[in-house]
């Protein structure tokens, strides 16, 4: 009677392609998704969820403004500024759709200096990022500031349908605190990276867990993912 | 000497899961209150659902005082039973089954089952626990403040919920609301944990279906809670806005208390489909763990491999998947389109199938069992008797043309506290009597368990199914008392009473229960490692409690599915999943 002995032993066997590859790793033991981390797994299942919030959100936004009997403010005049002389409809979303599309490029590249293992220029570009979305956070800001000055609250508006203020003040005060929470972390995970905390693997100070430079891609993730959702936005409470 | 043929003995993969850097507790407080293990955060998640449950519990004995003997008990007003009502509702719904069922039961017997050390991100799991424990401390602080909880039903509907007239108006609906937001919260950085130690941290040989059904059951209203809170927790959102700030999401423009209220253009709707689209999942996020645990518990206690395991997880799943296409059907009445009802209807139905193939399957696994009549097997065996009743009024419930007349009526409240109160409490008590020597080292108290299970499940029958009968008379439900109307008949009024004689006996005799936890911990049969001779991972650790990290050294690996039971051929009437096939001893000669 002899033990069981593993098969090749210390290393993987290679791995199927395609819809049958799927179907092997999904029949296999230890891992579903076999080349994804904890973290990585984790981050994708919360942004799941997280969608699922804000498409609540937003069908809730396109129900209130089917069921209200106002009429629903013209949009790009709310939204439109005054520059110069010149009225520019929708300019300031524009600027802040712009930014924000933008601070994902920056984001990207920090990804793909984290994996080079390029501290410095990582922590920059995470910081650039964190800076793009402060702006944007800022600029939001200025746009709360500006209609509330004009009268708009969350129970009227001197234009329309109270829905408008309500679901505007939500929506965008719901995704500018997914925006904020994105700044702090990647402030703070910048400064682990410029710190060498993920070349010597420094523990956590909560967790105790090493850390490594695939967080700076689950954090990218997040922050595409609060990108992909203003574009919603955008398209559905502004544009439309 | 003859081996068993089973499917993917030859090749146990090498590990491609790094042992878990465990976070080690220096001291006391980092031990067992700020706890980072799943076993210390489950006991913690089961005391605190059972201390909140222990008060929903009176609630229902206040209301069914009321209710049998309506005049007598002069401290109990209308406002009261409204706030009892709404209270014991969400407390038993959310707080109690959904907690204990995830939380407790899913902490505890995740990482045992599949293979881990722990959770995947053990600090979040502990976090998840605090954020539950200010839930529920939120919830139970409504009691304490001015006007009370809130009293509008535990479907919260607006406009009622947060108009003037409802009890709790005040701080009672916006504590609640605040309450929901922080158990989603909380629950969210729970639910991540279960789905990716299920997904990605199982041990070698642990393959998807090789998992224990438990673990199915636990997994797929783990990935449905968290597609389904969200609408919840929206809803809820909107809810303290429109109370709060006076936004109309979900107020039409109405008049309160004889004046133009500043409402206006909302859609009540809207929240009962964002409600319902949590609600019904909620249903199944109760139900699918309370499977997964039964068919366990049956299949140990019957000495008998579950019948159709396969059948039985699609099942699990389809059930999940079908669960969010349904909502609508508890919106018959609501003034909803009305022709969405033949879609709905027709969804809910088809949830028969699976449902009817998970009972066929339990029954089948019964059959010719080497049946132990032991009290996780008692209550395993009066969930599915109840459970089936339950199901069988939920068909009624499911089409329109039945539905509208026995909408609001006692029939309704029959029917879901069969199917989704007494059946998942019943597999709770079966699960605490089955887990309990391995969470503590020590066997319940037998003689004790037997008349702790025949009190409730007859009680729960006593109790329940006259209720049926009472719906069809047309007695409604939510009412303070019933008056004089001329449909109800004095028998109803004496039924009412016999049903409130026996809820209260039945309730009283849960401390038995309580007496037996508590007396069992110091006192009990000292229970070894494996006392039901059950093959699952969680039976085979190296110590009972499991030790920290839960498995010394080595981590196991998995040979075969949770099932070998009464295998021909072997040896014992179980082999344990991590045992390698050549070392099962066999009986020589008794072969294929």
């Amino acid at each position: 009677m002899t033990e069981t002995v593993l098969t090749n032993p210390g290393q993987s066997p290679a791995r199927l392609e395609g819809l049958r590859g799927i179907a092997a790793d999904w029949a296999s033991d230890q891992r579903a998704f076999k080349n994804v981390s904890w973290g990585k797994a984790m981050m994708w299942i919360f942004l799941l969820s997280d969608t699922f919030i804000f498409s609540c959100f937003l069908l809730s936004y396109m129900t209130a403004r089917m069921s209200t009997t106002e009429p629903w403010p013209n949009t790009s005049e709310v939204f439109a500024l005054n520059i110069g002389d010149t009225h520019i409809p929708m300019i300031l979303i524009a600027i802040m759709t712009f930014i924000l599309i933008s601070s994902s490029g920056t984001m990207a590249m920090a990804v793909n200096f984290g994996y080079r293992r390029d501290r410095v220029r990582t922590a920059a570009l995470m910081l650039v990022t964190a800076g793009f979305g402060a702006t944007f956070v800022g600029m939001q800001a200025f746009e709360w500031t500006k209609l509330i000055m004009e009268g708009v609250r969350p129970w009227g508006n001197p234009w329309g349908a109270p829905q408008f203020g309500a679901s505007f003040f939500m929506i965008t005060g719901f995704h500018g605190t997914h925006v904020t929470i994105g700044v702090i972390f990647l402030i703070a995970i910048a400064r682990k990276v410029l710190r060498g905390d993920f070349d010597v693997e420094r523990r956590g100070f909560f967790t105790s867990r090493k850390g490594y430079y695939e967080i700076v891609e689950i954090m990218g993730l997040y922050w595409h993912f609060v990108d992909l959702v203003w574009v919603f936005i955008f398209a559905l409470f502004y544009l439309w | 000497m003859v081996d068993i043929p089973y499917e993917g003995i030859a090749g146990i993969p090498p590990a491609e899961v790094p042992d878990v850097e465990l976070y080690h507790p220096r001291s006391w407080w980092t031990r067992y209150v700020f706890s980072q293990d799943a076993k210390v955060i489950a006991v913690q998640y089961a005391l605190t659902a059972s201390a909140i449950g222990l008060v929903a519990l009176v609630l229902s004995w206040l209301m069914r005082l009321q209710l049998g003997f309506p005049g007598t008990f002069s401290f109990i007003d209308a406002n009261q039973y409204l706030q009892f009502i709404t209270m014991h509702g969400m407390i038993m719904v959310i707080y109690l089954l959904t907690a204990l069922f995830l939380g407790g039961f899913g902490n505890y017997l995740i990482p045992l089952m599949v293979g881990a050390r722990d959770m995947v991100f053990p600090y979040v799991n502990m976090l998840s626990y605090w954020v539950y424990l200010l839930a529920v401390l939120v919830l139970a602080s409504t009691f304490f403040v001015p006007g009370g909880p809130t009293g509008a039903g535990w479907t919260l509907y607006p406009p009622q919920a947060i108009l003037s007239g409802t009890p709790g108006q005040d701080w009672g609906i916006i504590l609640m609301m605040s309450s929901l937001i922080l158990f989603i919260i909380g629950f969210t950085m729970g639910g991540l944990n279960y789905v990716v130690t299920v997904l990605q941290a199982r041990t070698r040989g642990m393959t998807l279906m090789r998992l224990p059904l438990t673990v199915w059951g636990i997994f797929t209203a783990t990935v449905m809670a968290l597609l389904a809170f969200p609408a919840l927790f929206v809803a809820s959102v909107m809810l303290l806005l429109d109370r709060l700030l006076g936004t109309s999401f979900f107020m039409p423009s109405l008049v309160e208390m004889g004046t133009l209220s500043k409402y206006g253009g909302g859609s009540p709707l809207l929240f009962q489909h964002l409600f319902w689209f949590f609600g019904h999942p909620e249903v199944y996020i109760v139900a699918l763990p309370a499977f997964g645990i039964v068919s366990d518990l049956i299949s140990t206690h019957a000495r008998k491999n579950i019948f159709g395991y396969r059948m039985m997880v699609w099942a699990i799943v389809a059930i999940g998947a079908l669960s969010f296409i349904v909502w609508a059907h508890h919106m018959y009445v609501s003034g909803m389109f009305p022709q969405f009802g033949y879609f709905f209807a027709t969804t809910t139905l088809i949830i028969a199938i699976p449902t009817a193939i998970k009972v066929y399957n339990w029954v089948l696994t019964l059959w010719r069992g080497d049946i132990h009549l032991r009290v996780p097997m008692l209550f395993a065996l009066g969930f599915i008797i109840t459970f089936v009743n339950g199901g069988l009024t939920g068909l009624f419930l499911g089409n329109v043309v039945v539905d509208v007349p026995l909408s609001d009526t006692m029939f309704v409240v029959a029917h879901f506290h069969m199917v989704m109160g007494v059946a998942p409490i019943m597999v709770v008590l079966g699960a605490i009597y089955h887990w309990y020597p391995k969470v503590t080292g020590r066997m319940l108290n037998d003689v004790l368990g037997k008349f702790h299970f025949w009190v409730t499940f007859l009680g729960a029958y006593l109790i329940f199914f006259p209720m049926h009968y009472l719906g069809l008379l047309g007695v409604p439900r939510r009412y303070f008392e019933l008056g004089d109307a001329a449909f109800i008949p004095p028998s109803a009024h004496s039924l009412n009473a016999f049903i409130s004689i026996v809820a209260l006996t039945v309730g009283f005799s849960q401390m038995v229960f309580l007496f037996n936890l508590t007396w069992s911990l110091f006192k009990g049969e000292a229970a070894g490692g494996n006392p039901w001779r059950a093959t699952t991972l969680e039976w085979q650790t190296p110590e009972t409690p499991p030790g920290h990290g839960n498995w010394g050294k080595e981590l196991p690996v998995v040979y075969r599915w949770a099932y070998d039971y009464s295998v021909p051929g072997a040896a014992e009437d179980f082999i344990p999943q991590n045992q390698p096939p050549r070392a099962t001893r066999l009986v020589q000669g008794a072969a294929s």
